[in-house]
């Protein structure tokens, strides 16, 4: 469709004319203007919403909302076509197969060999190697090889020795969804463990043997204690509620040993609404500071991020400074129990605070244990009521906990945000499905494409400058501030207010630091040649001066031209009564985001054209930076790292 | 850009001949002006009925006023000691804490002062024209719009010796009356008439601005706090009496030590930079939406929340950048 209009969320007043496209797997505007041939290119695995507005003067407005926080105004001149278009996309963003999902025609033009290698990358057996297990305590349990216990569980799980298979089946017909208590972690220092299960179908009286034992076992499998913790992640009230339905939770008399608690997470539905609210205030046109404020509140959202972080620390104070086990559930134990027991384990375990561990920690918790990525995240068209931003809310806490220790992690946001980004996306085999049994049904692994082994490519891009594995933060349990502590969690606006530039620091102190310190690494190894180039100057005459020069150019080239720094930036509109001010607004969704989407069939370039932003008025002046020639000068604004997405996304 | 106190028509709308023939001179031929008032058009009108008032339209055809209220006095007090009250409850549960930040209004202030003095510098560099602010009195919310708009404008005014020469310039000589207004903070049963954060107001603006340009200010948190502290209590005569009149009888400058002769100190200026600076000679124009505007932590949880971990990481940075 031609003569649309792609509209500025700050600035009604900057519009830009360009071509819609709808293609099988993405929507794409194409900015008119010889030069700049700017592109937005949304994946429609990533349209949350679409909504068609009332026609004006200037046309039929459609509102795009995706799932990763992106929201795009198009302006459509012909209400005929404005109806085309929002009946294409609804059908396009409600995919009914998985093939029709992008993840089976992406190709990052490799070979099969380096796709096997790419889903080799996280291997969970030597993760649960690397905690110590199996060993006197735990031992692995085939007994669901073919899914026929728990058809959500992974066919492989840890279980205490003295849990035989009888045990285990028995207490799996005791849980809901047959989610029966299995290792998450195990910390080899004092043997305390965390397990994760789903609620016993208690009702109000049931008993089961064979799950009572299970959790002896369990208990058992820590000679330091001689009780467990029980730890339901849901407000007493829903719990109590569930026993009218024939669930509920482990009442203490009959569970020798165990120490119940309840600590209450909201459910599903709460959360969703949560994130609803609160993006509602994101998109509120100038609100003022109370506006935002009392909206953020109201939605409730830093609450339940700071209840599921509660939790969290909890968990990990029992296992790290009480040295006894706690088995954790929820309803299903595929929600609020995976969040809790990653947020735990983040904390106890520094190897988690890797980017590799991280994707482990993931994988492990999330994609193994079979939480219901299809139906939360809507790969496919579903009911709507399943949707829900759990891992989204685990995301979360993750950055919360960076901005509380940064030096802790060694990873930095933008690795979080990409994650985010392609958990909706559908752009890689991971986060497809519901259950390990369902993506083997479906040969995920033979037929897409690892995130992990791509994100593992572009390491680079997501180191937090500040990490180090020696330092104080990074060794051992984190132990976050636990009152006063509201303060602490701040509203994330990298996330969702993520392409409005203008409302972040204007410079990335990240990037400038990785360059720091990249440009230190070579200025020390150009040292150690010159220093031996030297020393073999005073054994003989005959230096070679090939090598040295090659050095020189590349060191002159990385060379930290800090002038560079400066940029030129616009003012927001600060004033109504300034009509003859030409306010740009500063949040002018910039093309590094369309980078971010870009398939490999449309990179044109590994940086995205960044020269057709660079006059003043629009604020952004040429940055080019992590070119692949190495070349560049310093990033010091915050579209200069997406050009990295390019590259990233280009395979 | 200019700054002064409100003129004085009254009830009686007297004219002031020398004073609309200052204001004239200041103005090219043909050149449009702005008064930006750092009061309402409400308050503005009232104060004429006790000797005050605003330019008229009039008298002064040129000059274009645009109305920007600012809190001041015993209301901007309130509002610090009610973000001071918030962040040391301990009692207060997440789900009430951002309604407790909100309704002190401190950060509402922040943003407002912050996008009066971006409108000021717009003025002077979108424009091209000539700014004159005033309040009430000259000596307040004034002085916070001129001196923000120059660290706005200023590439020289962000490094560490402008900056002092804009507080020596815009605050003590102009005659903020740092006696009054910086008397008990706000812990202090006492509420006193006079007394009135403006300054920190100012510091918190500046710490914005840091916080959303990492690179462009030679001078870190450490020092905004070392000015707040020194504000209050301090071992230095700078920022003693109300104005340079009391200095002078005080003989301040005889029997006092400078902080700024403390400050450039070799073995003391080191603590006041920011590892990150580069000069940037462009304007820096920050953002007031609300996501952009958050609480100075290192100042109002100084005392209550553990600063290790941000140690730690300032030491990283500041380790990474010296190697270099």
């Amino acid at each position: 469709v031609e003569n649309v209009r792609l509209l500025d969320r700050l600035s009604s007043r900057k519009a830009v004319l360009g071509t819609l496209y709808l293609t099988a797997t993405h929507v794409i505007f194409v900015e008119n203007g010889s030069e700049t041939r700017k592109e937005t290119w949304v994946l429609h695995s990533q349209i949350s919403s679409i909504e068609k507005q009332a026609t004006t003067a200037t046309g039929c407005p459609l509102l795009i909302r995706c799932k990763n926080f992106q929201v795009i105004q198009l302006v459509i001149p012909q209400e005929r076509d404005c109806h085309d278009v929002y009946i294409s996309l609804i059908r396009l963003a409600r995919p009914v197969k998985y093939e029709e999902l992008y993840c089976f025609s992406f190709n990052p033009k490799l070979d099969k060999e380096e796709r096997e290698q790419g889903w080799k990358l996280v291997d969970l057996t030597e993760e649960y190697n690397r905690m110590g297990v199996p060993n006197n305590y735990w031992q692995i349990c085939d007994v669901n090889r073919d899914y026929g216990v728990c058809d959500s569980y992974p066919t492989e799980v840890y279980v205490p020795k003295s849990a035989t298979a009888h045990i285990i089946v028995g207490s799996s017909k005791f849980r809901s969804r047959r989610r029966f208590p299995a290792l998450s972690y195990y910390c080899k220092d004092n043997n305390a463990s965390i397990c994760r299960s789903s609620q016993p179908l208690s009702g109000f009286s049931a008993r089961c043997l064979e799950d009572e034992q299970m959790l002896q076992a369990i208990r058992k499998a820590n000679p330091g204690s001689n009780f467990i913790y029980v730890v339901d992640t849901r407000p007493k009230l829903n719990a109590m509620a569930n026993r009218a339905a024939g669930k509920g939770y482990e009442n203490e008399d009959n569970y020798s040993n165990i120490k119940f608690q309840f600590i209450g997470i909201e459910n599903i539905h709460v959360m969703r609404n949560s994130l609803q609210k609160m993006l509602e205030v994101c998109e509120l046109k100038s609100p003022s500071m109370s506006d935002f404020l009392w909206g953020l509140e109201n939605s409730g959202w830093l609450k339940h991020i700071k209840a599921i972080m509660d939790a969290g620390i909890f968990i990990a104070k029992a296992v790290a400074e009480e040295g006894v086990s706690v088995l954790v559930h929820c309803s299903d134990g595929w929600d609020r129990t995976a969040q809790v027991c990653s947020v735990a384990s983040l904390l106890l375990d520094p190897y988690y605070r890797t980017m590799k561990g991280l994707m482990v920690l993931i994988e492990k918790d999330w994609v193994s244990f079979g939480h219901k990525f299809n139906h939360r995240y809507g790969n496919l068209d579903g009911d709507p009521k399943e949707i829900s931003p759990v891992i989204d809310q685990f995301i979360e806490c993750v950055w919360q906990l960076m901005e509380q220790f940064p030096c802790a992690f060694e990873f930095n946001e933008r690795f979080l945000i990409h994650i985010q980004h392609h958990i909706y996306s559908c752009q890689f085999g991971h986060f497809l499905c519901n259950s390990q049994k369902e993506r083997r049904e479906l040969k995920i692994q033979e037929r897409t494409y690892s995130l992990w082994a791509q994100l593992w490519k572009n390491r680079a891009n997501y180191l937090n400058p500040l990490y180090r594995s020696d330092h104080g933060q990074t060794q051992g349990t984190l132990h976050p501030q636990i009152a006063p502590c509201n303060f602490l969690y701040k509203f994330w606006s990298g996330m969702y207010n993520r392409f409005e530039k203008g409302l972040h620091p204007r410079q990335s102190v990240t990037d400038y630091l990785m360059a720091v310190k990249e440009e230190t690494q070579q200025l020390e190894e150009e040292l150690e040649v010159l220093g031996e180039r030297l020393a073999n100057l005073q054994k003989s005459q005959l230096g070679d001066n090939k090598v040295q020069s090659k050095q020189q150019d590349r060191s002159k080239q990385l060379r930290l031209s800090t002038s560079n720094n400066s940029l030129a930036n616009t003012p927001q509109e600060y004033s109504n009564d300034l009509k003859s001010f030409p306010s740009w607004s500063p949040s002018q969704g910039d093309e590094e985001d369309s980078a971010l989407i870009l398939t490999q069939d449309n990179l044109k370039s590994s940086d995205p054209d960044l020269s057709a932003n660079s006059d003043q008025e629009s604020g952004v002046e040429d940055l080019s930076c992590r070119s692949p020639s190495g070349g560049g000068c310093l990033p010091s604004e915050d579209s200069g790292k997406d050009s990295d997405e390019a590259v990233f996304l280009a395979g | 850009m200019l700054r002064s106190g409100q003129p004085l028509p009254g009830p009686n709308r007297r004219r002031c001949r020398e004073d609309e023939a200052l204001l004239g001179a200041v103005l090219d031929q043909g050149e449009r002006g702005f008064v930006i008032d750092t009061r309402s058009a409400q308050a503005a009108k009232q104060a004429r009925m006790s000797g005050g008032g605003t330019e008229p339209k009039s008298s002064y055809p040129h000059w274009r006023r645009l109305h920007r209220p600012l809190e001041r006095g015993r209301p901007l007090q309130e509002s610090f000691v009610r973000l001071v009250e918030a962040c040391a409850d301990p009692s207060l549960s997440m789900d009430r804490w951002l309604g407790r930040l909100e309704s002190s209004r401190w950060l509402s202030h922040v943003k407002a002062a912050l996008s009066t003095a971006c409108l000021a510098a717009q003025c002077l560099d979108r424009e091209g024209a000539k700014v004159l602010v005033h309040g009430a009195e000259g000596t307040d919310t004034t002085l916070l719009v001129t001196a923000l708009a120059q660290v706005i404008l200023d590439p020289a005014c962000r490094t560490l010796v402008g900056f002092q020469g804009l507080l020596q310039r815009e605050w003590i000589e102009a005659g903020h009356p740092f006696h009054l207004r910086c008397a008990r903070s706000a812990y202090s049963h006492a509420r006193l008439k006079q007394e009135a954060p403006l300054f920190l107001l100012f510091l918190d603006c500046v710490w914005q601005l840091s916080r959303q340009f990492p690179f462009s200010l030679e001078f870190g948190e450490h020092l905004l706090l070392t000015l707040f502290d020194n504000a209050y209590a301090s071992a230095y005569g700078t920022f003693l009496c109300n104005n340079e009149k009391e200095r002078s009888l005080c003989k301040v400058k005889e029997s006092t030590h400078s902080l700024w002769a403390w400050l450039s100190q070799p073995e003391e200026q080191h603590k006041f930079l920011n590892p990150l600076y580069s000069p940037n000679a462009l304007v820096i124009w920050p953002s007031v939406e609300p996501q952009s505007i958050q609480l100075w932590q290192g100042l109002f949880l100084r005392w209550i929340r553990p600063s290790q971990h941000l140690d730690e990481a300032w030491a990283e940075i500041q380790q990474l950048v010296q190697e270099n």
